[in-house]
């Protein structure tokens, strides 16, 4: 698997940039917190790696990466909750690599979708349909679909946010298990006891990279400090930067 | 029981009009269903409104041009809808306007011209009829087209069912397993385009697209997978057309309000005694469950 390298990497909407010349590299395996304040371009970020947003300048290199083994969680998925539709089937949509649009469900593919969601500790949740869960166990099942979409990296945007301590404790330990089995992980998180204890590594990044590297290196009071000085405006009449030219 | 016999059935054995009509409503509401299902389940209720509205002026055009001629007319419909559904697609696309203000522009703009091209032959009857619906005059022909866009209709439902409903429940996640959302929202554009131009032969472009939403939304008290939901809109469209006929025909009443004002009451039925979400079964009282 091939690391994704980041190469003076700037992205933004209307030409203002949100993460601003950007180098580093995300090792095959790692694991990465992104944290920084709102506005800093963490789901920027994540945008621009799965590829929906493209550069403003520099590149992402992807080596022989597919776009598609790249499983990403939005910060608010834009799933209608009030489709009727079931757990199950949402879940299954994590076959989408290996199905496609057309191809059949088979009887060992719906049984790997009921053991996903066995796996996030939501047995018997099958025919339900999504309107009826909770927003924890809503996460849940977006987690199941992630275990079943099976990819090498996996890009998170605040997966946590509403949702309790018990439910970010289960979901930490699936994390904790892909971690294991040597996929890259990379998620925006903003608990910073919850990178400490999990997260090797850490981007602190407020717009400009504050820091990267390892966790313990990179969460300081000094760096969390700069962060915060990080003004959240769009400066309307900044002048176009020159860092670019060579 | 005889009488019963009359009242139900006779009309339809009788009078060869009244049996091409109610298979004429029937096939509808096989087309219909699933579309006016997928059109409120996207949230684009009004869309399929604005599009019936856009079919009007494409078929006075066709009027104007060869007269009451059912496949110039046809063929009219489906050009000028179809061109809408797209003007208003790019509009959304290129500009800042969402999809449902652009629409309402286009259709208004559609309808003016409509009723303006109608208003250039207000005196001709037959233009009225075929524009307000004459479902008694449904001619081999016509049962032909609406029988044949009904079996396009759920030949391609069925094979983008799958992209279709994704792109409808978690457009995100279509997009990061590869896309294809645009081209199945502008397929389903065409479809729901197709059959309101089917509709409109029947019941005319304003009613055709009550045959698509009444039953749809009304299916939405009565299920809760889309599937289900599809069902229960076919079914509903189906009585509501058989029922409606009748109505129209012991009342000596138009065909087409008959048959939407069917599908009405149904409608009304639901909202208040619905199995999921209406009106009684959120306002019940009584026994709660242990967990």
């Amino acid at each position: 698997m091939d690391a994704i390298i980041l190469d003076d990497l700037t992205l933004g909407y209307n030409g203002h940039p949100a993460v601003h010349h950007l180098s580093g590299v995300f090792e095959p395996g790692s694991m990465t917190a992104v944290v920084g304040p709102n506005g800093s371009g963490k789901s920027t970020l994540l945008k621009g790696l799965t590829g929906i947003l493209r550069p403003l300048g520099g590149r992402i290199e992807r080596g022989c990466l597919r776009i598609s083994q790249m499983a990403y969680l939005p910060q608010q998925a834009e799933i209608d909750r009030s489709f009727p539709i079931t757990v199950l089937d949402i879940v299954a949509l994590g076959l989408w690599q290996r199905i496609g649009m057309f191809g059949g469900m088979k009887k060992e593919l719906w049984e790997q979708a009921w053991q996903a969601l066995g796996a996030v500790g939501l047995e018997g949740f099958e025919p339900r349909a999504i309107g009826d869960l909770s927003a924890g166990q809503f996460q849940r099942v977006l987690f199941a679909r992630l275990l079943l979409q099976d990819c090498p990296v996996i890009l998170l945007d605040e997966p946590f946010t509403a949702v309790d301590a018990r439910t970010t404790a289960d979901l930490l330990g699936v994390i904790r298990r892909w971690h294991a089995e040597n996929r890259t992980i990379i998620a925006v998180l903003h608990n910073y006891d919850q990178v400490r204890s999990y997260f090797p590594k850490t981007l602190m990044l407020a717009r400009d990279p504050i820091g990267w590297g390892d966790t313990h290196e990179v969460l300081t009071p000094e760096n969390l400090q700069l962060a915060r000085q990080m003004s959240e405006a769009w400066d309307e009449t900044a002048a176009a930067c020159l860092r670019s030219q060579p | 029981m005889n009488h019963l016999f009359e009242f139900f059935l006779s009309p339809f054995r009788e009078f060869i009009f009244m049996r091409h009509a109610l298979v004429a409503c029937l096939a509808l509401a096989l087309g219909c269903g699933p579309v006016g299902v997928l059109l409120v389940l996207r949230r684009m209720s009004l869309v399929g409104d604005a599009l019936s509205h856009a079919v009007l002026p494409g078929a006075a055009l066709g009027f104007l041009v060869s007269g009451l001629s059912l496949y110039a007319m046809t063929l009219g419909g489906l050009a000028v809808g179809l061109a809408v559904a797209l003007l208003a697609g790019a509009v959304t696309r290129l500009t800042l306007l969402r999809e449902d203000a652009s629409f309402a522009a286009l259709y208004l703009i559609s309808l003016a011209s409509g009723v303006l091209l109608v208003s250039l032959r207000g005196s001709n009857i037959d233009l009225i009829h075929v524009l307000f619906g004459t479902i008694l005059a449904v001619d081999d022909a016509a049962l032909i087209l609406v029988a044949a866009i009904t079996t396009v209709t759920l030949l391609i439902l069925a094979v983008i069912y799958r992209p279709l409903i994704v792109e409808c429940v978690d457009p995100g996640f279509l997009r990061s397993v590869g896309g294809g959302g645009a081209a199945m929202h502008f397929i389903f554009l065409v479809l729901v385009v197709l059959n309101l131009v089917a509709g409109f032969r029947a019941l005319g472009t304003l009613m055709a697209v009550g045959l698509m939403m009444v039953p749809a939304v009304s299916a939405r008290f009565w299920a809760r997978q889309v599937w289900s939901t599809t069902l229960a809109a076919v079914i509903i469209a189906m009585l509501a057309g058989y029922s409606g006929l009748l109505l129209s025909f012991h009342a000596n009443l138009p065909s087409g309000p008959s048959i939407i004002l069917t599908a009405g009451l149904c409608y009304v039925f639901s909202v208040i005694f619905g199995r999921h979400g209406s009106i009684y079964e959120r306002h019940r009282k009584g026994e709660h469950l242990e967990g």
